[in-house]
């Protein structure tokens, strides 16, 4: 690992502004992937503004329909929240199944999706509620946040505060894990949202999260698992590898949809 | 240079070292304390599980520095005495859930924090459960079937 | 009597210091003034090295040496030694390239090192091993031996036109061709065994340490057998003749092959140590571990098993090409020739077998012998031939073996191999019957009815064990005599230390041994103790691997008790004015039978050091060596089945149940013996359905870390149902026969013929993950439409 200058933040305006003052300096929450990443020497903050200590961004709140989970909010929080499950059942579903349970112990929900790795839950999760991405500054559409593989809308120096999902009439998550690294492979979030069915994809795509338009038609007409038999994916926009071929996953995107729904 | 205190298995421990470093290499290297190992470099095979402020975390994927004011417990420091034995441990050694010993003080750090949090939550640890708590630890030897015995019987033990 | 003898659940001694974290593992160990090498690896799978410029990193802070390949040779350290020389069918020795520990001129796989770079602490010597430039002029390069047959492949070693190391042949090549072509039905397969990284937990590790002032050195080192790393060391590599230089292998975790070989690291910390008057610490990371610790398999076969019309085999024929990697690892050479096609006879009576072996140079890691080495091989061929028979044949699978099982012995096979005992027969009633085959019809329609595919499969393995014969293996190439030795020393006290040359890296032998001592002399195991992986306490050993410590090292351990039991005798007959022959040893005291004569155990080890009181002409002490070499190979055997549940939506499967009988012989300690068939099963299922090294076709690894290589995890594999159905081994004292490698060597081919069986597809490879299961379903539905 390269040298690197660590600070504890002691809230969101002093995280910030010390950031504001380094050179090439990284938010650290969890740490769960950029310590992996710095460890493989791929990365090289100047220094780390750890952000996991500020109390204010370590609650998870439910007001009227909105679930408002704190940044720095830990997988197993999510997980072990009564409020989350009442509310959302799906979202506390889906922070119980990321990684392993010592990574849920100091992973985020902020660390996750600041960094939009392909094959992370929490994009879905998102994307697929119709949440809104809490900064410092704004507040950011889902729908407008995650921008491709690895990148998100957040300006430089840019810090998220929480994420507000609204409750969903139905939602459901299944994760197929890539059998070695036991990220998803192809993870759907299916949910009956305000705005109508939306259908998000993880894992699978060569872009990142994703809607899955034809998903979501076929299920605002028929919420059933049966539904999105026949529904196709594009092979052309799925990440291939060792594991599994493009036309393996685009043939799961569809299987996992299925399961998002029995789910629910 | 960054002074790290930290009370580690109920001593008060303060070290200086680079804001880099690793919480393992903390434990392992300025405080001498090898039972906890590193067997990969993508903090997926759990050898160094250790307890921070009681939960089960990865020391090679957490700072030090991330832990300073921690309560941390290792495998040198679970059993209550000197001359005691956990009863995880002891559990281990009666189902033969080891082999190598390498991977063997991560399996206890991670089963002693999973009996306690389906404890907490009133859940059944069932071999099911086991298996599916075991995700971010690998062991070679075994094949696990002793390790899922030894943690079953470990959580009666506990209980 | 102590209830810690032969074939009792003795917990393991060794489990406290793991338990407690008080395990002593090499990276453990710091040495005063201790320093940490890193290493400068090839990023290229093959190059030409112009230039190295090594300024800026050792005008670093902390660095104290950066050293490359012509500083190393130069100061005459040697190349990297195969210890076993094959043959090809021409009468020509292999083509050997030269493998230096430092590349000098030439990298060949990705991860080859071409400096090192030696500084006070881990990361100042990491960020100094990125700071050596090194110039190369990268070439075409070539990763699997059918990307290296095509015309034009890059050439990689000069002396190996082609990349052919050898050629080379067993059994009697016309008799099977006229066997074959006068058979009723031919049932011809192309079989690939894919490669695997080992993967012990325990990364690789080296501590060496120059003493100037005694000129000597010291390596603690992650080594299955370290009399072994001393002899080739001292003998080969020139780092420090032999009574100079002292190799600990501490607690070492885990093996599987993969700590046999005396790498690149550990003769470079030896000799950098030397260079810079410090100790030098190495220790691998996991993707180091990937690209640099030996691989194994990486066979492709075609095979074809002709029968008569009555189903019985009458020849078998077998074309292997094997990927040796960039270099010949220490026993490379060894595991797809005699390891592998003397296994091809299986448990089955064929009167033909014919088999040839081509092995290449790649531009991937080298290729070495990793849990079953050869046997796996083997027995996946043989195995999976047999169920596809079956299947062409409309017959069923464990009759068709049945008929053609080896039920007398002695017997000898057309590969080498005597068979010396086994009830094959008995241990697939046990296993038929422990798996209720008789109900997996109702299973299967079961699980229909949820919409899985179910599906059954064998796997009736041999394998040969007991490694080796000094003189057999000898004459068939090997470098080294494949003997054990074991010294017995009993102490004034009465306690017992045996030192053995067999090395435990997890296979319990500080208790099973003790176990044979406990048997022996009626004592408790506590006053026993092990000792072991320590050249200056032991005197020789060839160490452990090929399921051979318990046949081997254990019969040397029995012979050395054979001589202390005797002088025991003749000392308490003379004390106790008593013959030899009434003299009995039990509960702690040594008797003349049917008398209430009797002295302390303990006394009689006084007796010995007092030396006041011996039968005249007795030297002093209670203290035997002895040697044994094995006089044959030991065969376990045994059966296996396996019955999975595949979803077809998605191609995932799970083993629902895993039954296995096994004939390993004398058991010792039948709670350490099921271990060992958990954790081997549990790698063969890895094998079968999950782990894959894979290299591009430039030579970069795709598989680097536990992202991309798939271990098995606990909740990928089941509870195992294990049992044993023995039959004693005529060739050693104890009747044993090893158990180490039998999971992994059986486990494979009754996954993969419960797979194909379940989705009525027998066009499938290891590994079967969910994606090429997928496939293959895919493959049927297609032609079920297409009909």
């Amino acid at each position: 690992m390269y040298e690197t200058t660590y600070y504890r933040a002691s809230s969101v305006s002093d995280a910030t502004s010390k950031l504001a003052g380094t050179e090439d300096g990284k938010f650290l929450a969890g740490g769960q992937t950029l310590v992996p990443t710095m460890k493989q020497r791929l990365a090289a903050p100047s220094d780390l503004i750890d952000v996991s200590g500020i109390e204010a961004l370590r609650s998870i709140s439910v007001d009227g329909g909105v679930v408002t989970v704190g940044a720095s909010c830990t997988h197993a929080q999510v997980a072990g929240s009564g409020d989350v499950a009442t509310a959302i059942p799906a979202l506390a579903a889906l922070a119980g199944g990321i990684g392993d349970p010592a990574v849920r112990a100091r992973g985020t929900i902020g660390g996750s999706i600041a960094n939009n790795d392909p094959a992370a839950d929490y994009p879905a999760a998102c994307l697929g509620l119709g949440a809104t991405i809490v900064t410092d500054s704004r507040e950011i559409p889902a729908d407008d946040f995650f921008v491709g593989m690895f990148e998100t809308a957040l300006e430089e120096g840019e810090m998220i505060t929480a994420v507000k999902f609204p409750k969903a009439a139905k939602a459901g998550y299944a994760k197929f894990p890539n059998p070695a690294s036991r990220y998803a492979m192809v993870g759907v979030l299916a949910a009956q949202a305000a705005d109508g069915v939306r259908v998000a994809v993880t894992g699978a795509g060569n872009d990142g999260v994703f809607r899955h338009g034809a998903l979501e038609t076929a299920l605002g007409a028929d919420w059933s698992a049966a539904a999105t038999e026949g529904v196709t994916t594009d092979a052309g926009d799925m990440l291939a590898d060792i594991h599994g071929s493009a036309e393996y996953r685009a043939h799961l995107v569809a299987v996992i949809a299925g399961r998002a729904v029995d789910n629910s | 240079m960054t002074k790290i205190s930290m009370t580690v298995n109920g001593k008060a421990r303060s070290v200086d070292v680079p804001d880099n470093t690793l919480l393992v290499d903390y434990i392992r290297e300025n405080l001498r304390l090898t039972g906890t190992h590193v067997g990969c470099d993508t903090s997926q095979c759990g050898a160094c599980v250790v307890h921070v402020d009681g939960q089960a975390v990865k020391s090679c994927t957490m700072l030090a520095a991330a832990a300073q004011g921690a309560e941390v417990t290792t495998i040198e420091g679970v059993a209550a005495g000197k001359d005691d034995l956990h009863p995880m441990q002891t559990a281990f050694k009666e189902n033969h859930g080891l082999q190598c010993g390498f991977c063997t003080p991560g399996m206890i750090m991670t089963a002693t924090d999973m009996v306690k949090r389906y404890k907490e939550a009133g859940k059944t640890l069932d071999e099911d459960a086991i298996r599916e708590e075991l995700e971010g630890n690998i062991c070679r030897c075994t094949g696990y079937h002793n390790i899922v015995k030894s943690i079953a019987d470990g959580a009666s033990k506990m209980a | 009597m102590t209830d810690q003898g032969i074939g009792a659940r003795v917990l393991r001694k060794e489990d406290k210091r793991f338990i407690t974290g008080k395990g002593k593992y090499t990276d453990d160990i710091i040495e005063p003034n201790q320093a940490y090498a890193a290493f400068v690896r090839s990023p290229h799978a093959h190059a030409n090295v112009k230039s190295i410029d090594a300024s800026a990193a050792e005008a670093m802070e902390g660095v104290e040496a950066v050293l490359n390949g012509h500083q190393l040779t130069g100061d005459g350290i040697g190349n990297i030694i195969c210890g076993w020389g094959i043959t090809s069918k021409d009468g020509s020795p292999m083509n050997m390239g030269a493998w230096s520990a430092l590349a000098t001129d030439k990298v060949r796989y990705v991860g080859d090192a071409v400096a090192v770079v030696i500084a006070d602490s881990k990361a100042q010597a990491q960020a100094a091993a990125e700071a050596v430039i090194v110039e190369y002029d990268v070439l075409p390069a070539t990763s699997n031996v059918l990307a290296t047959l095509k015309d034009g492949a890059p050439q990689i070693h000069e002396n190996a036109p082609g990349n052919l190391i050898f050629d080379w042949e067993i059994g009697n090549k016309d008799e099977t061709d006229a066997a074959l072509a006068t058979a009723h039905h031919k049932t011809t397969m192309d079989i690939t065994n894919n490669r695997l990284s080992p993967n012990p937990m325990e990364p690789r590790s080296a501590v060496a340490t120059f003493n100037e002032a005694d000129d000597h050195y010291t390596l603690y080192t992650t080594s299955q057998n370290p009399h072994v790393a001393r002899l080739v060391l001292s003998a080969f590599y020139n780092v420090a003749p032999e009574h100079k230089l002292r190799v600990i292998a501490p607690d070492v975790g885990g093996g599987f092959g993969a700590k046999i070989y005396i790498y690149p690291e550990e003769i470079v910390c030896l000799w950098a140590s030397m260079k810079t008057n410090r100790s030098v610490k190495w220790t691998s990371t996991r993707s180091e571990a990937f690209l640099t610790d030996a691989h194994g398999r990486d066979h492709v076969s075609t095979a074809t098993m002709g029968f008569d019309k009555d189903n019985n085999i009458v020849g078998f024929k077998i074309n292997t090409k094997a990927n040796l990697g960039a270099y010949m690892s220490l026993f490379s050479s060894s595991v797809p020739t005699y390891l592998y096609a003397t296994l091809l006879s299986g448990q089955y009576n064929i009167a033909n077998v014919y088999c040839d072996v081509q092995t290449y140079y790649t531009n991937t890691v080298p290729v070495d012998a990793y849990r079953g080495a050869g046997r796996p091989e083997a027995a996946y061929l043989i195995e999976r031939v047999m169920e596809t028979a079956a299947r062409e044949l409309g017959v069923d699978p464990g009759e068709l073996r049945r008929q053609n099982f080896v039920t007398q012995f002695p017997h000898q096979t057309p590969v080498i191999m005597a068979y010396d005992s086994g009830d094959f027969a008995g241990n697939l009633d046990e296993a038929k019957a422990a798996a209720d085959v008789a109900g997996f019809p109702a299973r299967k329609a079961e699980a229909a009815s949820r919409g899985k595919l179910r599906g059954l499969g064998y796997s009736n393995y041999i394998e040969a064990c007991g490694i080796a014969p000094s003189a057999a293996v000898g004459s068939l190439g090997a470098g080294v005599g494949l003997w054990e030795s074991a010294e017995v020393r009993v102490n004034p006290v009465g306690t017992i230390e045996i030192l053995t040359g067999s090395h435990s890296h997890g296979q319990g032998h500080e208790t099973t041994f003790a176990q044979l001592v406990s048997e022996r002399f009626d004592l408790p195991t506590e006053n026993i103790q092990i000792v072991h992986g320590d050249t200056d306490k032991v005197q020789f050993g060839m160490g452990t691997y090929g399921s051979r410590s318990g046949a081997v090292g254990m019969s040397a351990i029995s012979k050395a008790l054979d001589k202390v039991e005797a002088k025991v005798k003749k000392i308490a007959a003379h004390v106790l004015e008593a013959s030899e022959d009434d003299i009995i040893i039990e509960g702690g005291e040594v008797k003349v039978k049917g008398t209430d004569k009797a002295m302390g155990w303990h006394e009689v080890g006084l007796s010995a050091y007092t030396a006041h009181n011996l039968p005249e002409g007795m030297e002093p002490g209670l203290k035997e060596g002895a040697f044994y070499d094995p006089t044959n190979f030991t065969f376990p055997a045994g059966c296996y089945i396996c019955e999975v549940e595949v979803d077809p939506a998605t191609g995932v499967t799970e083993i629902v149940q895993f039954t296995a009988s096994d004939d390993f012989g004398t058991i010792i300690n039948p709670m350490i013996v099921e271990g060992q068939v958990h954790g081997g099963i549990t790698q063969g299922i890895g094998q079968a359905m999950m782990e894959h090294a894979v290299y591009d076709e430039g030579g970069q690894l795709l598989s680097g870390s536990y992202m991309d290589y798939c271990m098995p995890r606990a909740d990928d594999v089941p509870n195992y149902t294990v049992s044993h159905h023995s039959t004693v081994c005529p060739g050693n004292p104890l009747g044993m026969k090893g158990c180490g490698e039998a999971g992994a060597i059986g486990s494979p081919p009754a996954v993969i013929n419960a797979i194909t069986d379940a989705i009525g597809n027998n066009n499938l490879h290891m590994p079967a993950t969910p994606s090429r299961v997928w496939a293959a379903i895919q493959q049927v539905s297609a032609a079920h439409a297409a009909e």
